[in-house]
C-alpha cells in the first residue's frame, strides 16, 4: 500500500498534480478583483467615504496582478511555452484563454486607470524630481505635459469609462477562475455552477479585507491618522459582502447535503476527516464565523475608535486566513478523494522545492514588495506628489 | 472640438504606443507560428505528413496470418481471438519484411499474462484475473495454458 493512501485510488490520483501554487493563484487573483471592486465603489458608485483608499486599492490590485501568473509559471514544466497561448489562441479552452483575460485586465483596465488617475502627479514629478527616477516619470508622461483642467476632464471621463469596463472585467477575471474549477464535471467537489459566483464573492471579501488592512498599515508607516469614517464604511461593505459569500457557500453545502448524490458519502467523510482542520475549523469557524461576528458587533454596538480598529484588524487578518483556507480546500480537497469514491490520498507539502512552501511564501511577500516600490513611485495623496 | 483633441494628445500618443505594440506582436506572430497551423485543427497540418513519413512498426494482423496460419486457427477458437498478434508479440513490421533475418523473441508468459490478468479490484469482476503468486507461484503460464486458446 502506498503511504498516505487509504482505500482504493486510481494510480494517477495518488500524487496531487495541483500543488499549493495552484492554491495561491485563485487567492491572488481574488485579491486583485476584490481590491479593484473596492476602488470602483468610490469612482463609479460615488461612495465618497472610501476615497482615502482609492489609489491604494488600485496599486494593491496592480501589485498582486503582476504576481498572479508567477505561481502558474512555476507550476509549469515548460513555462516559456505559456506564451504560445497568445500566438495560437485556443478559443475552446477556458484555461488557455486566461492569457487574454489577464492581459485585458492588466493593460486595458488597471494600468490605464492608474495612469489616467496619476497623470497629473506624474507630469508634476517629472518636473520636480531629480536623477534616474525623473526619467521614469518622463517616459510615463508619454511626452505630454498637458495637465490643464480640460485635459484632466478628459482623463476623468476616460478613467470613468475604464472603471465601468473594469467592473465586469474584474468579475470576468475571478468568475473565470471559478468557472475553471466549476466546469470540471468529473470532479464532484468542484463541479457546481455556483463555483464562479462563490469565487467572485470570496474574491471581493478577500480584496476588501486586504485593502482595509493595508490602509491601516500604510497609514501607520506614513504616520497619518486613519480616517475612521473610511474604515467604518469599508468594514460595513466587507460585512455585507461576506454575509452574501457565506450564504452562498452554505447554500452550496446545504444543497449537497439535501441532494446527497452518489459522491456525498465520500465528500462528507473527507470533510469530517482530512479537511476537518482546514475546512471546518479554519475556513468556517475561525475564518468566517469569528470575523463575521466581529464585524457584525461593530455594526450594532457603539465602540471607541481604538476598539473598532482592533476589531477590524483582527477580522481582516482572520478573513484573509479564511479565504486562503477556502482556496486550499477547493484546490487540494478536490484532489484528495478517488474518482472511484472508494479511497483518499494525502497532500504532502514540500518546503524548498519548485512547488513547495518556500516559493509560496516568497510569492506572497513579492506583491507587498512591489506595492512598496509602487507607493514610492506613485504617492497616495496628491499633496505628497506636489 | 478641435480644442478638445488638442488636450487629448496624451491619449493619442498612448493609442499609437498600443498600436505599435500590437503591430510588433503581429510581426512576431507571423514569424514564429508555423505554416499550416490551424488549417485542420489546433495543430500544425504538416505534422500529419511528418508522422506519415515515420517508419511503420506494426505489420498488422493480416500480414501475420499470411505465414502463421496454425497459430491463427488455434487463436480463432479461444477467447483471445479478439486480441491481435502484435498486442503480445510486439511490433513485427521488420520481421515481416525479412522473416529469416529477424526472428522475434518469444514473450515470457510469467510476465506477459500478468499485464492483463493480475488481480486488481479496479478491473470488471467478469474479467478473468488471478493473484499470480497464489495461482501458480510465479510459474510460467504456458506450463498449463495454451496462450492462443487459454481455456483448459
Amino acid at each position: 500500500m502506498h503511504p498516505g493512501v487509504e482505500g482504493f485510488m486510481y494510480p494517477n490520483e495518488v500524487e496531487l498534480q495541483w500543488s499549493i501554487l495552484i492554491v495561491l493563484y485563485p487567492y491572488i487573483t481574488g485579491l486583485v478583483a476584490g481590491a479593484f471592486i473596492l476602488a470602483s465603489l468610490e469612482r463609479v458608485f460615488k461612495v465618497a467615504a472610501v476615497k482615502p483608499t482609492y489609489r491604494l486599492a488600485l496599486l494593491t490590485a496592480l501589485a498582486f496582478l503582476l504576481v498572479a501568473p508567477l505561481p502558474l509559471q512555476l507550476h509549469l514544466g515548460h513555462p516559456e511555452r505559456s506564451f504560445e497561448m497568445y500566438l495560437t489562441p485556443n478559443r475552446s479552452s477556458a484555461m488557455a484563454m486566461f492569457g487574454f483575460v489577464y492581459l485585458w485586465y492588466l493593460m486595458v483596465v488597471l494600468l490605464l486607470e492608474i495612469w489616467l488617475d496619476y497623470r497629473a502627479d506624474i507630469v508634476r514629478m517629472s518636473q520636480t524630481t531629480r536623477g534616474p527616477v525623473r526619467w521614469i516619470y518622463k517616459v510615463l508622461t508619454l511626452g505630454s505635459q498637458d495637465i490643464s483642467p480640460e485635459a484632466r476632464k478628459i482623463d476623468d471621463t476616460v478613467g470613468w469609462i475604464v472603471t465601468i469596463i473594469g467592473i465586469p472585467s474584474a468579475f470576468l477575471l475571478h468568475g473565470y477562475v471559478g468557472f475553471i474549477f466549476g466546469s470540471v464535471k468529473a470532479n464532484a467537489w468542484w463541479s457546481t455552477p455556483l463555483m464562479p459566483v462563490v469565487f467572485l464573492f470570496s474574491a471581493m471579501v478577500s480584496g476588501i479585507a486586504a485593502v482595509m488592512l493595508l490602509y491601516m498599515v500604510v497609514s501607520r508607516f506614513q504616520k497619518q491618522v486613519v480616517d475612521m469614517r473610511c474604515l467604518d464604511t469599508i468594514a460595513k461593505y466587507l460585512f455585507y459582502v461576506f454575509l452574501i459569500d457565506f450564504s452562498l457557500e452554505m447554500l452550496d453545502l446545504i444543497h449537497r447535503i439535501y441532494e446527497a448524490d452518489e459522491s456525498f458519502r465520500t465528500l462528507d467523510f473527507m470533510v469530517q476527516t482530512r479537511l476537518y482542520m482546514s475546512q471546518v475549523v479554519i475556513q468556517i469557524c475561525i475564518g468566517t464565523v469569528v470575523p463575521l461576528a466581529l464585524l457584525g458587533w461593530t455594526q450594532v454596538r457603539r465602540l471607541s475608535d481604538g476598539v473598532r480598529r482592533a476589531m477590524y484588524a483582527t477580522a481582516g487578518v482572520l478573513t484573509l486566513i479564511g479565504i486562503f483556507a477556502m482556496r486550499w480546500n477547493v484546490v487540494i480537497g478536490g484532489q484528495l478523494f478517488s474518482k472511484s469514491y472508494l479511497g483518499y490520498t494525502t497532500y504532502k507539502l514540500e518546503f524548498a522545492t519548485r512547488e513547495g512552501l518556500l516559493p509560496a511564501i516568497v510569492l506572497m511577500i513579492l506583491p507587498l514588495a512591489i506595492l512598496w516600490v509602487l507607493l514610492k513611485l506613485l504617492p497616495l495623496s496628491e499633496k505628497e506628489a506636489a | 472640438m478641435a480644442g478638445g483633441w488638442r488636450h487629448a494628445r496624451h491619449l493619442i500618443v498612448l493609442a499609437l504606443v498600443v498600436a505599435a505594440g500590437l503591430g510588433a506582436f503581429l510581426i512576431l506572430r507571423g514569424a514564429v507560428v508555423p505554416a499550416g497551423f490551424g488549417k485542420l485543427g489546433h495543430y500544425r497540418a504538416g505534422a500529419i505528413d511528418d508522422n506519415r513519413r515515420r517508419p511503420v512498426s506494426f505489420a498488422g494482423q493480416a500480414t501475420c496470418a499470411d505465414c502463421h496460419d496454425k497459430q491463427v486457427e488455434a487463436r480463432s477458437k479461444g477467447k483471445h481471438r479478439i486480441v491481435s498478434c502484435e498486442a503480445c508479440h510486439g511490433p513485427q513490421a521488420r520481421h515481416a519484411d525479412d522473416p529469416e533475418k529477424l526472428k522475434p523473441v518469444l514473450p515470457d508468459t510469467a510476465i506477459l499474462c500478468r499485464r492483463c490478468h493480475e488481480k486488481d479490484p479496479a478491473k470488471p469482476a467478469h474479467f478473468p484475473q488471478v493473484a499470480s503468486t497464489d495461482h501458480s507461484g510465479g510459474a510460467a503460464c504456458n506450463a498449463c495454458h495454451q496462450p492462443h486458446a487459454p481455456k483448459m
